[in-house]
């Protein structure tokens, strides 16, 4: 080490003293670690994106035919949906990534240094965000390929895609939250998906509602995903209700309004 | 922060309770600027918690602290702006690559990209790590884990660190590294406060010590201090030759006074509290033919301290494990 000794009184005597990080800065340099984690880790990406490409592929051509009578016909129904569901799955792993980082040695640096509370949560959330577009897109991708035929082309592709990520961005609040309260990182993720499991399925994501029994019709109509996959299918088709995206981005902001305060709190008192 | 000044730490019964367990039970402590202040305990004592709470990551329940003259609570983010902590888990992220780490925390303190790569290839450099730079932290020896966990602790260079048990689990080589960084950083001016279950490192490292156990601390001083309230030292002889014994115990009583014998039958022991006169007897040993494999000069270990003090060994208790499970 006696080698190194000179190199660290060099090292300790140029330190820098600069202002701390603001707030936008810090989100950044948090969200830019989201990315690199991405990077390292590619696998986890993966694991989110294969469930929706199963889904739809099953779906499409096992049950496409029954539904709605021919595949290519469900294709176009199913697929504004299915990008919903493979985006807001993902915000699952927001939580679970949050708690793996609590049960590390890491927080406590984070937690100790002169910045804007907020800032690594925003900034893993914005870094996350690249995580939902890229499953957003494989999906739009794989669609594309078997045939999908979005009316309203590209621009309403990618119109689809920003509000179903922007929504995603308010709901991945919501299991922060639970990556809080919650023990480890599996529970988080058992509790996220028994929640968003069948919030998916009692939408309008796989089937018209005026199919199910009243009572259920009624849930399904009200159920925010059904309406931002209504917004999802109108962008892409040309014919969006401008209600469907405003109550989508409406919810997506009462999301964080309620859960990041919560998130915040809950993070600081850890 | 000079040492006639404010004093760097001044905590005055400092409380914390987790659940039944009164885990930092009425902590006073006062740390001169520019010192290295050595907290010693054996697990679940109370110093994680007590350097939790300094270091501004919990709210005392009683007590109030004031860390380079700002008040822990009401001026945490003042205090957040001088310090930095390296905790007893190692703070930093292990799914990055050692440069990102540090990339990451100078542009978190405020360096624009360009000088934060810079300061990172820096202190790399510093801290023999530019080989292992663009491998994830997770492959790193624990080790190398420690002297980025250091690096990161000063890319902005602190006016207080904290460090909490910067060794536990580390070889011997790379203790000494981790020692002689401790050393560096206090030469060039930056106050520690420094947790350890470890005597020797105590003994290494620091100017004053605070004994703590049981959430209070029980002995300060500096550690000749501590060792001296325990008795004076001792010179332990071991030779050669067992035969030789009665010929060596008859010098030593000759020029020291009391002399023990050891289990050990090739060792022996005799009380000396000045060093010249220890020197001299084994010296005499020599001249009179009596053959010595190794002998030592020493005040009375921290252990024996340790022991003095409390009545039990530097162990864990169950107490321990109860406030480890509740923190």
């Amino acid at each position: 080490m006696t080698t190194h000794d000179d190199a660290i009184r060099k090292a300790l005597g140029s330190t820098p003293h600069p202002e701390p990080a603001g707030p936008f800065a810090s989100a950044m340099a948090f969200a830019w670690r989201g990315m690199l984690k991405v990077k390292h880790v590619p696998e986890q990406l993966l694991d989110v994106t294969i469930t929706p490409v199963m889904f739809l592929l099953m779906f499409t051509y096992i049950f496409g035919g029954a539904i709605a009578g021919s595949t290519q016909e469900y294709l176009q129904y199913i697929l504004p949906g299915t990008l919903v569901m493979s985006v807001l799955f993902t915000t699952v792993y927001s939580g679970v990534a949050l708690n793996t980082d609590l049960t590390r040695g890491v927080v406590d640096r984070i937690r100790t240094l002169p910045i804007w509370r907020p800032s690594p949560l925003v900034g893993a959330l914005l870094g996350d965000s690249v995580r939902y577009l890229v499953a957003g897109t494989v999906i739009i991708v794989l669609g594309l390929i078997l045939g999908f035929d979005p009316e309203a082309g590209v621009g309403g592709v990618v119109a689809a895609l920003a509000l179903v990520v922007v929504f995603a961005f308010g709901l991945s609040w919501v299991f922060t939250t639970l990556g809080l309260v919650m023990r480890s990182p599996n529970a988080v993720m058992n509790a996220g998906f028994m929640a968003i499991f069948p919030l998916t399925f009692l939408s309008n994501v796989f089937v018209e509602p005026d199919t199910l029994p009243g009572a259920l019709e009624w849930f399904v109509n009200v159920n925010p995903i059904s309406i931002l996959a209504d917004a999802s299918r109108g962008l892409m088709a040309g014919d969006a209700q401008a209600s469907d995206i405003l109550i989508s981005l409406g919810v997506a902001a009462a999301l964080t309004a309620v859960f990041l305060p919560l998130t915040t709190r809950l993070y600081r008192s850890h | 922060m000079t040492a006639q000044g404010t004093p760097a730490i001044e905590a005055q019964g400092l409380v914390k309770t987790f659940g039944d367990v009164r885990a930092v039970d009425g902590v006073d402590l006062t740390v001169a600027g520019g010192s290295v202040y050595g907290v010693l305990g054996p697990n679940g004592a109370g110093k994680t918690t007590t350097i939790r709470m300094l270091a501004t990551l919990l709210r005392p329940d009683g007590g109030s602290a004031r860390v380079l003259g700002h008040d822990i609570v009401a001026e945490a983010e003042q205090v957040r702006r001088a310090v930095s902590l390296t905790g007893q888990l190692a703070s930093v992220d292990e799914d990055l690559t050692g440069r990102e780490n540090l990339i990451l925390l100078g542009l978190l303190l405020g360096l624009r990209r360009g000088a934060a790569k810079t300061r990172a290839a820096e202190l790399l450099d510093a801290f023999g790590l530019e080989e292992a730079a663009g491998r994830l932290v997770k492959n790193f020896s624990g080790g190398m884990r420690r002297r980025l966990d250091i690096a990161a602790s000063i890319v902005v260079t602190p006016r207080l660190m904290f460090l909490d048990e910067p060794t536990t689990g580390l070889d011997p080589r790379s203790r000494n590294q981790v020692w002689d960084i401790v050393r560096e950083l206090q030469e060039a001016g930056t106050t520690i406060l420094l947790c350890t279950q470890y005597l020797d490192e105590a003994d290494q490292l620091a100017d004053r010590i605070a004994v703590i156990d049981h959430g209070t601390v029980i002995a300060e001083g500096t550690p000749g201090q501590l060792k001296a309230s325990v008795g004076s030292g001792a010179l332990k002889v071991r030779l050669l030759d067992p035969e030789q014994r009665p010929a060596a115990e008859e010098v030593l009583r000759r020029e020291l006074g009391h002399v023990n014998l050891e289990p050990d039958p090739a060792a022996l022991t005799a009380t000396c509290a000045d060093a010249d006169r220890g020197a001299f007897a084994v010296a005499e040993l020599a001249r009179s033919g009596v053959r010595v494999a190794d002998f030592s000069l020493g005040q009375p270990s921290l252990d024996e301290v340790f022991l003095a003090l409390t009545g039990h060994t530097a162990e864990q208790t169950e107490d321990a494990e109860l406030e480890e499970a509740a923190a």
